[in-house]
């Protein structure tokens, strides 16, 4: 390469690498801490680590142990994967069927139904907790994981059931015309053609919406937040925050735990990821 | 369109909109009525009777709505600009290196994880302890090697504690409008840019001449997301401060006079207020719709 050329790129390579440690950095203590006796995280700074870094026992398994057992953490995972995998299920199922009812099916006020699904996309979640507990305790719902199924699959279904929609309306009219003639119901049509073309975009629908459940931590603390043996991650480690603020040992590890899955997800399904974001924000 | 009968649609969107009904459009009806109405939990229930402008005299002039407004404004203005322009400076300038694919996953990756996840490790980069006491997090040691003295990053108000905040919320969605945006700035024809350089105008004249006003309909889609996510911020400041130190914002306002108050009407209030804020985006939303729709 021609030596000027190079040098003139230089600002360009220091500002992105100063972008990337910027980006890096906070991450990596956290990972570090979480590895530490805790007398050696009270006593100097997680980049100490590095001088000696090869001269072993400086870093165990120990914090991820007692929180994971002795804290509960271990509990609250299984309960964040109890409450995400069927919140998602059940909301993509639900907005699959509406989307295809949108996008293909013709009814009275379809237009105008549609267009309050786009307006409620970012309602404040705020607006519905009041009304909504008496009704959940009064049903035996609160703090229950089915009601917490219910009140996700409900938020998220305005964004998830327009990304489908997006996806379903594109699909060629000439393929449902050759099912009508063969005399497909619509349901046939929808289970047999329009779901299985539609994977890839329900893939990525799944995945947003999975993340964003796993993550959540509003919906939970309202309908969740009395019960600890329901509580997701999200909520066990705030209330970990609250309680134990300055035990660094326990909320860095507990922080690693609860970001593992998202960490795996992203970056073995970084694409369908990508393009869900991109489909709800660049046609949104 | 296909032939499915009068009744037959319904059976496919009749589930999704009695959820939707159910969870989002009769309560927030019941919360505009409620923001009238004394602190019971129910609408008509023995502790309830109707206050008039009370609650919403609360929302406007007490002390503590008040700091939470200015911080939400705040929080707007700065969040929103540094997250859309460094982005958009990201996403240019990675277009040109080899290493674009990783180090757009380094940005990128912060919106995967939660945010109380993402609190947890910024908490740790404020830690504070007392001066003359071994610094464990990293920014207070860089501050004391350079012979300054610790500050309570998360403590000092009303500017530091708060743009600390917003800084966790940059770290965490920049990722978001950079990927949205290198999308659009990929789809730039890049004749368009080689033919304006090979005409003489310099790097800067091709990015504030042509690829600005090419991008300026995205921009505009991912700042709007981003006001409309930062109106309803809420989980890192509950984690980080829980509004103590004047870093209080709506939603987390909403959520204490809802739980730790129990007065249902003023909570009820203030989240009208972020309603209405955040309405203007929702008729933006329709607006952008009904002109993809007519394009179609």
């Amino acid at each position: 390469m021609d030596l000027r050329k190079a040098a003139s790129r230089t600002p360009l390579h220091v500002a992105l690498l100063f972008f990337g440690i910027l980006w890096l950095i906070p991450t990596l203590g956290l990972l570090i801490t979480s590895f530490r006796d805790p007398s050696a995280i009270a006593a100097s700074g997680w980049w100490t680590v590095f001088p000696k870094l090869f001269s072993g026992g400086q870093f165990s398994l120990q914090n991820y142990v007692s929180v994971i057992l002795k804290e509960g953490l271990g509990r609250s995972f299984l309960n964040s994967l109890t409450i995400s995998i069927p919140a998602t299920l059940l909301s993509v199922f639900v907005a699959s069927f509406a989307a295809f009812g949108f996008a293909w099916l013709r009814f009275g006020g379809r237009r105008y139904l549609f267009m309050m699904l786009v307006a409620l996309m970012v309602i404040p979640l705020q607006m519905t907790f009041i009304p909504i507990l008496p009704i959940y305790s009064k049903l035996g719902l609160a703090g229950t994981f089915p009601g917490i199924w219910l009140a996700h699959t409900a938020y998220g279904l305005p964004l998830t059931t327009y990304l489908v929609h997006n996806f379903m309306a594109g699909i060629p009219k000439d393929l449902f015309d050759s099912a009508a003639i063969d005399g497909a119901t619509p349901l046939t049509t929808f289970w047999r053609i329009v779901m299985p073309i539609s994977l890839p975009a329900l893939a990525s629908v799944f995945i947003f919406q999975f993340l964003w459940i796993w993550n959540d931590l509003l919906v939970a603390l309202i309908y969740l937040g009395a019960r600890p043996n329901v509580a997701p991650m999200t909520l066990k480690i705030a209330n970990l925050v609250t309680n134990r603020g300055q035990d660094w040992e326990l909320l860095t590890a507990a922080a690693f735990v609860s970001m593992a899955l998202p960490l795996v997800v992203f970056f073995s399904l970084q694409r369908y990821f990508v393009r869900g974001i991109l489909a709800g924000s660049v046609k949104g | 369109m296909i032939r499915a009968g009068r009744w037959r649609p319904w059976l496919f969107v009749g589930p999704a909109l009695l959820l939707i009904g159910f969870f989002l459009v009769y309560p927030a009806l019941v919360t505009i009525a409620r923001s009238f109405f004394g602190r019971g939990a129910q609408l008509f229930g023995p502790m309830v009777h109707y206050v008039g402008f009370a609650n919403w005299k609360y929302v406007f002039t007490s002390p503590v709505m008040l700091t939470a407004l200015r911080n939400n404004v705040l929080w707007v203005v700065l969040f929103t600009l540094c997250t859309v322009s460094i982005g958009l400076v990201l996403a240019v300038m990675l277009d040109r290196v080899r290493y674009e694919k990783i180090l757009k996953s380094v940005i990128f990756v912060p919106a995967a994880i939660s945010m109380v996840g993402a609190s947890i490790i910024w908490k740790f980069v404020y830690a504070f302890r007392p001066e003359g006491m071994p610094q464990i997090g990293i920014l207070n040691a860089i501050v004391v090697s350079l012979g300054g003295k610790p500050i309570g990053w998360l403590i000092q108000r009303p500017w530091i504690n708060n743009i600390c905040l917003i800084i966790v919320g940059i770290w965490i969605w920049t990722g978001f409008c950079m990927i949205i945006l290198s999308a659009a700035y990929k789809n730039i024809p890049k004749a368009l840019l080689e033919a304006a350089r090979i005409d003489g105008a310099n790097e800067w004249q091709v990015f504030h001449r042509i690829v600005l006003p090419l991008l300026v309909p995205t921009v505009a889609v991912v700042g709007t997301t981003m006001v409309v996510t930062v109106l309803k911020i809420f989980d890192i400041v509950y984690v980080m401060t829980n509004g103590n130190f004047a870093t209080e914002v709506i939603a987390n306002r909403m959520y204490k006079e809802m739980f730790n108050y129990f007065n249902y009407g003023r909570a009820s209030a203030i989240a009208v207020v972020l309603l209405i804020l955040i309405v203007p985006f929702m008729i933006l939303n329709i607006r952008r719709f009904t002109r993809q729709e007519g394009g179609r």
